[in-house]
């Protein structure tokens, strides 16, 4: 039988006020096994907590019942306080009479008998409760960070700034991503890549840090502390450590005529390529679908040309096995196709572009070296209509287009419009916009200036179709503050497409067990208290994977996920969670219901030998917990069909003795 | 295969082209439209009130004799379709006016949206097979630019028409190249030929019509094709200068049955 201490708090009135705290605590005193109970003011006090451990040495106490405010405020300072008095801490249960009693009764008799009946639950549950200990396990001091645009590479910085190992997976030739892409960046209007090259070299060159590049993680096993990962690293058919990016071999390649992913297709690589100039690591990467030799073992020039002789036709996919402590999701995001939205005539006029092939229309590395010129037929447009919230915002037309706001869009169609009126003072600029969004330090004054300062024309309104004809684009658009139509005759045409996460997301969201939302972007722990937690322990979420961002709060975000790698990696070795599940093997019939509701991927299944009742041995597929991988969530536990699955600290038996109190 | 057609009122008069057309194309096939009996006008428009039931007694009338023959039905004229087709999805997702309908039809069953609606088109591609069709054509019109014009009735809303993508639809082009022509592809082709304002706004319908087939000519079009006799009717009054056609005439021409034999 247990001794069981009862202490009320009155949480000043936020208790007190509607439950008398005192009928709570005499009423208590006669439930079985209750030897003390009492009240007082401010339980969490050093006060109230000195005696609790005075009551529990007086009065031999095997268990604690605290009638007190939400387990989630003060369940551990109450196992604290329990551990200083010598007892086993998970034997303090909360009733709460706070939130969920005194918070939302208004008369004290209903409040106090709802407060004596949580008490009576909490005791209940007392007499069964068992000391438990939680489980530890070795960290692996490295960390896996996976995409390597901004958010990657400034999370690997700072990793590697407080002394642990990193490695960048990342599946393009080469790091960058977006931003290297892009021409100026808002408010300030510098430019991306002189801000950002020198962070790539600098991850390059530092010691701490491993550059997987055209590689991708195939296979995650493990759990927080010690993830085995499995990277793929695609043949790029030229001997990195050797090449040394002269480009020689990419000026002889004859195949011209390659769709150049770098500037969206507006211009051709050769087979053999180096994505940009400042590209890291700086080697050239032959595209097997579009090299003569890979294909039909004809041609063989760029070899002849390679001084360094790191040209490798017989290369193959090589597969690295790597253990780490952390892993860390950057795989950013990616504008949505146009081909649903042919209203906008994108696929009918080559003169009807995207925002991001607009930033490499004008970036000086770009396909025009930055003059900003037609695509159709190279000539300087005079009249440009920029089109907002293409695919965003867009509720009624969910199937093509996203619910929610891209969020970046008001700024950097802001920052397109600023900049073509600033170079190109002849030409007139349209934006069509739903709403002007720009919170943000010196956005609105950004925005502000694009309208003011540079006479960009913004109309409230859509655009609803859009007619190639001759060289023009006839624009029909509405104007909302004036309910006019609007019809114009432009030149070229930029839209503002939605953004989503990458498409990698989702398979690499399974194997690690991460949570994603319906848009398939990563889910965090907490949406305001832990945005760069994936609920799955020892997964950190940085960047544009996780929603729509800017740079600024990209990288924002980046040091954030990198300061909770950091946190995690300093220790040597994890205390678990001991409320994990566990399974009675005897009871469990193999059926893997458990395995298949778990969120973390804890249950696996194992051949084992009993022995039975009849002394014959039997092997039965029998499910077991890992319980550094457990939450505790209890999912498992109401699907076991035959009950064997029981949540330690929370067992079914518990539960059925909190129902009874309550119901008795 | 039998399937029960409902041509409507415009197919009896301004548009026999597109009815005779369809019938001969679809004998050619191996599928007989069987004319629904004494059939009554789809009820012109499709409105959106709720409580509004006399206008669409006459659309659920031809559902339910289809019901009846247990057969699909299928439509050919872009209105007809368009009010017929959103009728029996009123009927199968709205309880209240489905059975304010059934009350007042009064017959022996109820009718809940049970019949299977193709558009002649649809038939063509999801019955017939557009490889299928391809096969049985004897004069490819090989060489020729055709437009294909939907206008507004025919993919809108789309939600219920389910019959294409309302912004860049396949389904005429993928008929154009089955009967061994090349499609033009152009922006307008789904666009209002201003038909519904036509009374109130000569100009503004004029002006639509022109838009269209404009913009089919600059992208190269020879002809016109289209499956709403409103459309054709708009763009031919309203000078249209290349020609405007059903798209069963194409169809009865490029089989081979165009001219009647029987007569």
């Amino acid at each position: 039988m247990q001794r069981i201490g009862v202490f009320v708090c009155w949480c000043g009135s936020n208790i007190a006020g509607t439950v008398d705290v005192k009928a709570v605590a005499e009423a208590l005193k006669s439930e079985p096994g209750v030897v003390f109970s009492t009240d007082y003011q401010y339980m969490c006090s050093q006060a109230g907590q000195d005696l609790i451990k005075n009551a529990v040495k007086e009065h031999g106490l095997t268990g604690i019942v605290v009638c007190s405010c939400s387990p989630r405020m003060h369940e551990a300072t109450f196992r604290k306080t329990a551990a200083a008095a010598g007892l086993n801490p998970y034997m303090v249960e909360i009733a709460n009479i706070r939130e969920q009693c005194s918070w939302v009764h208004k008369e004290m008799p209903i409040g106090t008998e709802k407060a004596i009946i949580l008490g009576k639950a909490a005791v209940a549950k007392v007499h069964l409760n068992a000391p438990l200990t939680p489980g530890e396990s070795p960290v692996t001091k490295r960390a896996l960070v996976i995409g390597g645009g901004i958010a990657g590479i400034q999370t690997a910085l700072d990793i590697a700034d407080a002394g642990f190992e990193v490695d960048i997976v990342e599946k393009k030739p080469t790091i960058g991503g977006k931003m290297a892409q892009l021409d100026k960046t808002f408010p300030t209007l510098d430019c991306a890549a002189c801000i950002l090259t020198p962070k790539m070299v600098d991850v390059a060159q530092n010691e701490k840090v491993r550059i997987f590049s055209y590689s991708e993680v195939t296979e995650v096993k493990g759990f927080v502390g010690n993830f085995d990962v499995t990277i793929k690293k695609n043949a790029r058919y030229v001997k990195e450590e050797i090449c040394t990016g002269c480009g020689a071999c990419v000026d002889k390649c004859p195949m011209k005529k390659v769709p150049n992913e770098f500037n969206l297709g507006m211009d051709n690589r050769r087979a053999i390529y180096i994505p940009f100039a400042q590209a890291v690591p700086k080697v050239a990467t032959i595209d097997p679908n579009a090299c003569n030799m890979l294909k039909n073992g004809k041609c063989g020039l760029c070899a002849k040309v390679c001084t360094a002789g790191a040209i490798d036709y017989t290369q193959k996919d090589e597969y690295i096995e790597e253990k780490y402590g952390a892993i860390v999701v950057a795989t950013g995001f990616n504008p949505i196709s146009m081909d649903q939205f042919d209203e906008f005539a994108y696929n009918q006029s080559k003169d009807v572009i995207t925002s991001l092939e607009f930033e490499r229309l004008t970036n000086a590395a770009g396909p025009t070296a930055g003059k900003l010129l037609r695509p159709s037929d190279g000539k300087h447009p005079h009249k440009i209509v920029f089109v907002q919230c293409v695919g965003s915002r867009c509720a009624a037309c969910a199937e093509k287009g996203k619910e929610y706001c891209s969020k970046i869009c008001c700024m950097y169609t802001a920052k397109h419009a600023m900049l073509t009126r600033d170079k190109y003072p002849d030409t007139e600029v349209y934006v069509f916009y739903i709403d002007v969004r720009t919170p943000g330090k010196n956005f609105d004054e950004f925005y502000r200036r694009a309208v003011e300062e540079y006479g960009v024309r913004y109309i409230k309104g859509m655009v609803g179709k859009i007619v190639p004809e001759g060289d023009k684009l006839k624009v029909q658009a509405s104007d909302l503050l004036s309910n006019k139509q609007l019809h114009i005759d432009a030149d070229l045409v930029v839209l503002a497409a939605a953004i989503e996460p990458d498409k990698s997301a989702r398979p690499l969201a399974t194997m690690l067990t991460a949570s994603m939302d319906t848009n398939d972007f990563f889910t965090e722990a907490h949406p305001k208290l832990r945005p760069v937690e994936s609920p799955t322990a020892g997964v950190f979420l940085s960047g544009a994977c996780q929603g729509p961002k800017d740079i600024p709060e990209t990288v924002s975000q980046a040091g954030a996920a990198a300061s909770k790698v950091i946190g995690l990696l300093a220790k040597d070795k994890l205390t678990g969670n001991p409320c994990v599940a566990y399974s009675d093997e005897m009871m469990c019939n193999g059926c893997s219901s458990c395995e298949k509701v778990c969120p973390y991927g804890a249950i696996t299944y194992e051949e084992k030998e009993f022995r039975m009742p009849d002394r014959s041995t039997a092997i039965r597929r029998v499910a077991v917990v890992n319980p550094a991988v457990c939450q505790g969530c209890g999912c498992c536990t109401v699907t076991c069909p035959s009950g064997a699955m029981d949540l330690r600290g929370f067992m079914n038996s518990q539960i059925m003795a909190e129902v009874d109190a309550i119901c008795k | 295969m039998k399937v029960s057609y409902f041509p409507g009122c415009t197919l009896k008069n301004k548009a026999k082209a597109l009815d005779e057309y369809a019938r001969r194309s679809a004998e050619a096939l191996g599928v007989t439209l069987e004319e629904i009996e004494n059939w009554q006008c789809c009820g012109g428009v499709f409105t959106t009130a709720r409580d509004e039931v006399a206008t669409k007694l006459s659309s659920v009338r031809i559902l339910k004799a289809a019901q009846e023959k247990e057969q699909p039905l299928v439509t050919v004229c872009s209105a007809c379709h368009n009010v017929v087709k959103q009728t029996n999805h009123a009927m199968q997702t709205d309880r209240e006016f489905a059975d304010k309908v059934n009350r007042y039809m009064a017959e022996e069953a109820p009718y809940n949206g049970e019949t299977e609606i193709y558009h002649y088109l649809e038939l063509l591609r999801d019955v017939i097979g557009f490889d299928a069709l391809k096969e049985k054509v004897v004069n490819p019109l090989k060489g020729k630019k055709i437009a294909a014009y939907y206008g507004c009735l025919l993919l809108r809303p789309s939600g219920v028409m389910k019959m294409d993508d309302p912004e860049n639809p396949s389904i005429i082009e993928d008929l154009i190249r089955a009967l061994g022509a090349e499609p033009v592809i152009y922006a307008n082709r789904n666009e209002c030929c201003g038909g519904y304002i036509l009374a109130e706004s000569p100009a503004l319908a004029k002006k639509n019509s022109n838009a269209v087939v404009e913009n089919a000519k600059a992208a190269g079009a020879e002809m016109i094709i289209t499956a709403c006799p409103l459309c054709r009717y708009n763009l031919v009054k309203n000078g249209a200068d290349i020609p405007v056609v059903y798209f069963t005439e194409l169809l009865a021409e490029a089989l081979g049955v165009k001219e009647d034999t029987n007569e």
